[in-house]
């Protein structure tokens, strides 16, 4: 009966992260160290650094994976699966209600203008996302040469992003194998 | 059933492949709008805008979204799940040998490669969606087609999201819910 004690609690702490995380990623971490670290003595500080870093460069939503992490120390697999639908529960019931909302008055003159206002604001949010990622991503000139022939070979051919991520990590781990110099270069501010 | 499992296995791939968090899964849905007709570009922005503006990690608030507008509420659970799969399935086997994982000169080298390639992706699906928001095509010649209501409202957003260091910090809602605002006030949208 503890184990069900300890998955509700998962559950219900990361419903709550999940709930109050604006924008994902690290708008999480000042409420993950709240509820985590501080009020319940899951994981130390340290340790959600070390989860942030994985969840940073293994596939995935970096929420989830850190909400698998926990869950999976604190009571092994299943603790992990229910720590993920947790984190996940309120965006579905949150979403679902909005979209049906939003679906049902797209064609009002009002909704397409706001929305025709709000694609503009999408366009910068992207671009200083992009500005951001720049800065911890493209440190070197092997990195911009990627980033330049990933950019244009994605805008202009119609290939698939999976294609762009499986070529990146081949050459990652070629250069690793064949050139480790050249990863010398690049290798201070390395998160 | 079969549209269920086409989207659980559609954001499965793209759970496996969008690295890095945030809009990291932009490119992947941007691929999947052209090629299941799920939604249109369009859609896919009001998704980001919405995904921005409420709370949850923003790769799960688009999921649900593209999920319940393909199929309801059923949708919106299988393209959640089919997201967060490959995450589960990949941390339950790092957490095993996190420390081992972090400090390996493979997962580095491939990690300094993936990273720049990822931020291409988002930018080649960032300039995509520019193209179409601040530009249409126009009988009258290449200048008639610009959108200037959108390129001012995208230069005062810039500046107040970059340039104005009073106005740097605030949450990406309050600029959603202005840049709303002007779409009604000079009526965005295009007929």
């Amino acid at each position: 009966m503890k184990n069900v004690k300890i998955l509700t609690d998962l559950f219900l702490t990361f419903m709550q992260v999940g709930g109050l995380t604006f924008g994902g990623g690290y708008a999480m971490l000042p409420i993950l160290q709240r509820e985590v670290v501080e009020k319940r003595d899951w994981a130390t500080d340290e340790e959600l650094a070390d989860y942030f870093a994985v969840g940073q460069c293994t596939p995935g939503i970096i929420a989830v994976n850190t909400a698998t992490f926990v869950g999976q120390k604190q009571a092994g697999i299943l603790g992990g699966i229910v720590a993920t639908l947790g984190v996940v529960a309120p965006s579905l019931v949150i979403i679902s209600i909005l979209t049906g909302f939003i679906n049902t008055f797209a064609e009002l003159a009002v909704v397409k203008n706001a929305f025709a206002g709000i694609r503009v604001c999408v366009c910068v949010l992207i671009f200083n996302a992009v500005c951001k990622l720049w800065k911890g991503s493209v440190k070197s000139k092997l990195a911009l040469a990627i980033f330049a022939v990933v950019t244009l070979g994605s805008l202009f051919f119609d290939l698939s992003p999976v294609l762009f991520v499986v070529v990146a990590a081949v050459l990652g781990i070629g250069l690793e194998q064949f050139a480790p110099a050249a990863r010398k270069s690049t290798k201070e501010g390395e998160v | 059933m079969i549209l269920l499992l086409r989207l659980y296995w559609e954001f499965f791939k793209t759970g496996l492949f969008a690295v890095g968090g945030g809009l990291a899964t932009l490119p992947f849905l941007s691929q999947m709008a052209d090629k299941t007709g799920w939604f249109t570009q369009g859609q896919l922005m009001d998704m980001v805008a919405v995904s921005e503006s409420t709370p949850g990690p923003i790769g799960i608030n688009t999921a649900t979204y593209v999920g319940f507008t393909t199929s309801g509420v059923p949708g919106a659970l299988a393209a959640t799940l089919g997201l967060v799969s490959p995450s589960i399935l990949i941390i339950l086997v790092i957490a095993s040998f996190l420390k081992a994982f972090r400090s390996n000169r493979f997962v580095e080298g491939v990690f300094r490669c993936l990273r720049p390639a990822s931020t291409g992706l988002i930018a080649a699906s960032g300039l995509s969606v520019a193209a179409i928001t601040f530009y249409t095509a126009a009988p009258e010649g290449l200048l008639a087609g610009i959108q200037w209501k959108a390129v001012v409202l995208a230069a005062v957003l810039v500046l107040a999201t970059r340039v104005i260091p009073q106005t740097k910090k605030l949450h990406p809602v309050v600029w959603i819910a202005l840049s709303a605002l002007a779409g009604i006030v000079f009526s965005f949208a295009r007929v």
